[in-house]
């Protein structure tokens, strides 16, 4: 993960180009270093995996959102065959920032919806930032049902900065579709895991995220509003917005630790996280281990069962009566 | 433990929003600019005209209590949950600050109350929302009191109803307070399941998380006039997008033009439609 979004890098870089110096060096004058070079770039490496495995959650933010990540279409082509993307909410359009249709995991039949951020300008004008306007939310509502008439499990893939902020959104009913989508799945009649890839941004990313089980990649954030939005309001002041990452608990430990989330599942220390064929199995083998055991259930428990996972979220004193 | 208890009205404005009036309310003593005309009203004017605006019938804000009071029979309200209270699950910084501060000056222990009442004759679940306690934010307290009114409803085959004014989720819980969203429309869902009927009222403002869950999941939504109702508030999309916001935009009036609300209706006609709709909802008996 040689990235440059974080200022440690600097140093890692600044003793990698030593070493090549070295190695040239040793070129020139016909020594053989090999053996200490192998070692200090060992040790390199070591250290540098040690730095990300303590990524502040500031620093994690920055990652969650980093462009050169996977998006959802990337998770569903490795990790489902057959995909076939299915559009429009029938109402009034169709949203790219809201990527859902039908595919095969493993060896069932599953509905598979996520929000779409686009990997360059362009691709991110088209997808708008990974933003859903209502219209993206009623496209998986859609989905969602259809999933349930057919009894497919389903799978969705969590990445976006919030519901899209628009005029549009509003005078369409943004609210409207985002409590719709929380009612509808907060009783849908199918199992349902969620993944975290990403930057999971409030009322936004929550709507597609009310699970049965919910699995978190252990670099992706779940917050109810962005550390720079709590900043400007509540410090008047973006730029302490690493200070509210930190009192956000927003990371994937301190959401297991509430009990908001089931599973991490690590990232490599790899810029291609898909081109890691170990996180790829780990993800594909927790996706599959949650479905089984929430598909095993009946339904009924099921149903009753999020709901109780839902109703028990919160913390509060009462007096004894 | 704190016991509620409800103080003598003290007339306020709430010049957030739309206010563009230079005027700051210590400039005249007892008497205040209302923040869409400008129009001086002293507090006893506001009183007697039921807390709105004479010349422009700007409904200002009022106290949780006091809209339970305008809806509910008298002597009838019985609180629910009175003893509920937010901790400071994450420690967040400032939190425990701002809920003393909030609590002294409202004299509630959270941002709604919830409890029974009889509405014409007709018993019912009934929350307001208190725009000054914290803006009304919510937080784990609020997602509670509002799942325990929407149970006991289903308990006693009551219908629910509740007077909505937010600011959103409450920053300070974090992801507690988002996941209070899906926790209240999931209760909202067994409601509906049960066959009750719900009844939101949106006052000014509503928006945020209260917005986009249990507030516009009810079977009848009331807006009250000139209320702003949305998801995201008119800065941020300013701010944002950089737009010029249409006239009226996110208020009642536009919102009913655009599908989101059934119906608006003055704050002083408010019980006597519900006292209609509930009515209506019984087979056409008025209780009485």
């Amino acid at each position: 993960m040689a990235n440059n979004k974080f200022e440690f890098e600097a140093a890692y870089r600044l003793l990698e180009n030593k070493l090549e110096e070295l190695r040239q060096l040793s070129e020139t004058l016909e020594c053989d270093f090999s053996n200490e070079i192998a070692n200090v770039e060992k040790r390199i490496s070591q250290l540098r995996a040690e730095r990300y495995k303590h990524l502040t959650p500031w620093e994690q933010v920055i990652l969650s959102r980093d462009l050169e990540r996977p998006m959802t279409r990337d998770y569903i082509d490795t990790l489902c065959t057959d995909f076939i993307e299915l559009h429009g909410d029938r109402l009034y359009g169709d949203d790219p920032a809201i990527v859902g249709g039908i595919a095969v995991f493993g060896d069932r039949a599953v509905t598979v919806i996520g929000q779409q951020k686009g990997q360059d300008t362009a691709e991110n004008i088209r997808h708008n930032f990974g933003m859903p306007r209502p219209e993206g939310f009623r496209k998986a509502h859609r989905l969602l049902k259809n999933a349930e008439r057919f009894q497919r499990p389903v799978i969705t893939f969590i990445n976006t900065p919030g519901a899209d902020p628009g005029i549009g959104a509003e005078e369409r009913g943004q609210a409207w579709a985002i409590s719709q989508l929380l009612l509808c799945l907060s009783s849908l009649r199918v199992p349902v895991v969620s993944v975290i890839t990403g930057e999971g941004g409030s009322g936004g990313a929550l709507a597609l995220t009310i699970a049965d089980r919910i699995i978190m990649l252990s670099n992706a954030v779940f917050s109810v509003a962005s550390p720079e939005t709590c900043a400007s309001i509540l410090l008047r002041d973006v730029k302490r917005a690493g200070e509210m990452a930190e009192a956000l608990k927003l990371n994937a430990p301190a959401l297991k630790d509430l009990r908001i989330i089931d599973a991490i599942v690590d990232e490599p220390l790899n810029e291609n996280l898909l081109g890691a064929p170990d996180f790829v199995a780990d993800l594909r083998s927790a996706i599959s281990k949650h479905l089984d055991e929430v598909s095993a259930q009946p339904l009924d428990d099921l149903i009753r069962q999020r709901y109780q996972r839902l109703r028990v979220i919160g913390q509060f004193y009462e007096p004894d009566l | 433990m704190f016991k509620p208890t409800f103080k003598p009205r003290k007339a306020y404005i709430d010049l957030s929003g739309i206010s563009k009036s230079p005027l700051s309310l210590d400039s005249r003593e007892g008497n205040f600019p209302c923040p869409t005309c400008s129009t001086w009203l002293s507090e006893a004017e506001i009183i007697k005209n039921n807390d709105f605006c004479p010349r422009c019938a700007r409904h200002f804000a009022v106290t949780a209590w006091e809209r339970i009071y305008s809806l509910c029979d008298e002597g009838t309200f019985e609180e629910w949950d009175s003893g509920l209270t937010s901790g400071n699950p994450l420690q967040f910084p400032d939190y425990d600050a701002k809920l003393q501060r909030a609590s002294e000056d409202t004299h509630l222990p959270e941002a709604i109350i919830t409890g029974k009442g009889i509405i014409g004759g007709m018993e019912c679940v009934v929350g307001a929302m208190e725009p000054r306690f914290m803006m009304g934010s919510m937080g784990s307290v609020v997602g509670e009191k509002v799942c325990r009114a929407a149970e006991g409803a289903m308990e006693r085959s009551l219908p629910l109803i509740l007077s909505c004014c937010s600011g959103g989720a409450r920053m300070q819980e974090g992801m507690l307070s988002l996941m209070q969203m899906a926790k209240t429309s999931a209760a909202i869902g067994r409601l509906n399941q049960a066959g009750l009927l719900y009844i939101t009222i949106l006052t000014h403002p509503t928006t945020g998380g209260v917005t986009a869950s249990f507030a516009s999941l009810a079977d009848i939504i009331i807006g009250e006039p000139g209320a702003l109702i949305g998801f995201t508030g008119p800065r941020v999309i300013e701010q944002t997008t950089g737009q010029k916001l249409p006239a009226g935009f996110q208020r009642s009036e536009y919102l009913l033009q655009h599908g989101m609300l059934d119906i608006i209706q003055p704050r002083l006609e408010m019980r006597s439609l519900l006292i209609r709709l509930l009515a209506v909802h019984q087979g056409g008996r008025n209780g009485q």
